[in-house]
């Protein structure tokens, strides 16, 4: 492929039943949609012509609502489940393209997965869970213990090694779960829905603590969520699924300030746009603010009445040596006017 | 073309069953006679080895044997269960009995055990095997035991070897089905994480599905046991030494001495058995985190030395 990120879909098709060959070629020409599909055919189509790609160090989030197949996807990457259609590469090979003995190997070096229902092994301490990565690679007793430790310490649960998963909380189980899957040390992370089913305030921590981690170690993350508020808050970019299909992908700025299609809007109409708009979106052009602060044109809005607040009256916009235009109060009070106006 | 035979159709149009069963046994006793003769070999190894064994210790030395294993393998309750429950087959005369049983038992339930649980395995891998096997489980445990009885004695004979392959014959449907039945449900997603990090099947089996599928083949190890029992006095007809046969003397010679003698022998034997075997299948954490030899007798043994090497 000619871009060379580290997870690369492209037009890939899942459609689960027997008679998914005829669905699919259906699906294709646009004769059929899901529900079409499921009553002509009795095939469920899983994911529609998905394409995507996250590249080395991003955090790429998948967002839909249940049923609109981010798992389906997410488990194509280290080839749980196989394509109906379409390609899979990871680290620029291809994933159907391997043999059973370097899909294991891919899986335990290279991808570390959470799973959505945590799927700790019961029978198994702590740390036998974590260390399972490592004792498929043969890593000597020692060194996969320290490795586990290493992990869990990281996950703030040193100590719990011994323990059983049934002896843990939900949050902690999840941990667990997250240990697990960097203990092995993979460049890749598939993470479905990882804190979907903890409480918001335990929730949050994870997120912080996630996001800590996720910038320290650089890890190329595929992370869904059904939860928009927190693909805005994890994402470096954002996929949004509907029925299989992605509709949208972009920051989350983008998809804020300029949703693709009348689904993506209801959406983040909930979503207040005003922490992603940028200066260059509501400076009236031209005319320069004489003796005024100046500001870059992607600076966001907060930083914008950080420095009205701090008594600016009128500010001016220039990029590089370029002036674009100035914002004054009246243009912030538009810009507010009209965010509450969209919800 | 007379109207009463389409009435009547069974008294002129029939399958001959009886010739078809004869025929086919009669074709193997003369074609495999040596295959047969051949299985008898390695049962009849084991089956002596365990009774000679069994006969030429002295008594108190079995019973505390046993029940130190017991002790060591379950916990002590169960080493007292065994205690008592082998002194009192001793109490009422059952002992030399009970040892040929105890040998004709543990050789069947092996037997049964090493053929049942990868059978069992290979069922719940293979779509294939499971469709084959499956009506011949059915088969094999809707056909009344007494039926096993004479083929068994046309193609192996009569005495001890035979009755052991007729009990593991007749014991190995349950723990195969299972098995199988456990490995089948063993929760998807965990098998699926095993997968995501790269586990090859056989590791996969080994470290994540037959542990989780544990108790439902522990139970499946329990049926065999418990239909050994069951069978002993069945496979006595075919001259099996034993408890069996102090039962079925009884029932034939209305005498309620030797039956009463022989049923409560299985009984105890039975539940000293079934206690042991399921220790098996006991984990570390069953065992509250200890290892199998830091408990028990021996786990004490080691407890004293380590004190003693600290004092001196
Ligand atoms: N093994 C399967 N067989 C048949 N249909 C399936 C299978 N797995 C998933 N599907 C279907 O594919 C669609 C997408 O399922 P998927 O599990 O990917 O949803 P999801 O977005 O992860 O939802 P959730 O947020 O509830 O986890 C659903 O309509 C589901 O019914
Ligand atoms: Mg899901």
């Amino acid at each position: 492929m000619a871009n060379e990120h580290p997870v690369n879909c492209c037009n890939l098709w899942k459609i689960f039943g027997a008679r998914a060959e005829q669905a699919l070629e259906a699906a294709k020409s646009g004769e059929v949609d899901k529900d079409e599909a499921f009553k002509r055919f009795g095939c469920v189509i899983g994911v529609a012509d998905a394409s995507f790609s996250v590249a080395e160090g991003e955090v790429f989030c998948i967002m839909g609502l249940s049923g609109s197949g981010k798992s389906t996807i997410i488990r194509h990457v280290n080839r749980l489940i196989e394509p109906t259609a379409g390609l899979i590469h990871v680290e620029g090979r291809d994933v159907m393209g391997l043999n059973p003995k370097e899909l294991r190997e891919l899986r335990a070096r290279k991808i570390g997965m959470v799973f959505q229902h945590m799927a700790l092994w019961p029978h198994k301490t702590i740390s036998e869970n974590v260390a399972f990565g490592l004792e498929v690679q043969k890593t000597p007793k020692e060194t996969r213990r320290a490795a586990a430790d290493d992990a869990l310490e990281r996950v703030s649960l040193g100590g719990w090694g011994d323990r059983y998963p049934d002896e843990l909380s939900g949050g902690m189980q999840q941990r667990v779960g997250l240990a697990r899957a960097l203990a092995a040390d993979p460049d890749i992370l598939l993470m479905d829905e990882p804190f979907s089913a903890l409480d918001p305030l335990i929730r949050k921590d994870l997120q912080d603590e996630f996001l800590k981690l996720s910038r320290e170690m650089k890890k190329t993350t595929l992370f869904i969520t059904h939860d928009l508020d927190e693909a805005m808050k994890m994402g470096n970019r954002i996929a949004i699924m509907k029925d299989g299909r992605i509709v949208q992908t972009g920051t989350p700025e983008n998809i804020v300030l300029r949703p693709a299609t009348e689904y993506v809007s209801r959406f983040v109409s909930s979503i207040s746009t005003l922490k992603y708009i940028s200066a260059v979106e509501i400076m009236t052009q031209g005319g320069t603010a004489p003796g005024a602060r100046e500001f870059g044109p992607s600076t966001p809005l907060p930083a914008l009445l950080k420095a009205f607040s701090e008594g600016a009256e009128e500010l001016t916009i220039k990029d590089g040596d370029r002036c674009l235009g100035r914002i004054g109060s009246a243009e912030i009070l538009e810009t507010v006017k009209s965010d509450l106006a969209r919800v | 073309m007379d109207f009463s035979a389409l009435l009547d159709p069974f008294a002129s149009v029939q399958i001959p069953l009886a010739d078809l069963a004869n025929d086919f046994i009669r074709w193997l006793t003369s074609n495999f006679r040596d295959v047969f003769r051949a299985m008898k070999v390695p049962v009849k190894i084991l089956l002596d080895l365990l009774e000679d064994g069994l006969r030429d210790t002295p008594q108190t030395i079995i019973i505390v044997a046993l029940s130190f294993f017991a002790w060591q393998l379950v916990n002590r309750a169960t080493a007292i269960l065994t205690f008592v429950a082998m002194t009192l087959i001793g109490l009422i005369g059952a002992w030399d009995a009970a040892m040929t049983s105890l040998a004709v038992l543990v050789s069947a339930v092996l037997i049964a055990t090493l053929f049942g649980l990868p059978l069992g395995i290979l069922c719940s891998r293979s779509k294939l095997v499971w469709i084959i096997v499956r009506p011949i489980l059915d088969f094999m445990q809707t056909v009344p035991s007494f039926t096993y009885l004479v083929p068994v004695i046309l193609l192996f004979g009569i005495g001890n070897v035979p009755g052991v392959i007729v009990t593991a014959f007749f014991a190995t449907p349950p723990l195969v089905r299972l098995t199988n039945l456990g490995l089948k449900t063993v929760r998807e997603d965990l098998v699926e994480a095993a997968d995501a990090f790269g586990a090859s099947p056989v590791k996969r089996l080994w470290s994540v599905e037959l542990p989780l599928a544990r108790p439902t083949i522990m139970a499946g190890i329990n049926q065999t046991v418990m239909l050994s029992l069951a069978m002993s006095v069945i496979a006595s007809m075919i001259s099996v030494a034993g408890l069996g046969r102090l039962v079925l003397v009884g029932i034939s010679q209305l005498d309620m001495a030797r039956a009463a003698t022989g049923g409560t022998g299985i009984v105890l034997l039975a539940m000293v058995f079934d206690r042991i075997t399921q220790g098996f299948g006991l984990t570390r954490r069953d065992r509250n985190g200890k290892g199998l030899w830091e408990q028990g007798p021996v786990g004490r043994l080691r407890g004293l030395l380590a004190g003693n090497r600290i004092k001196t």
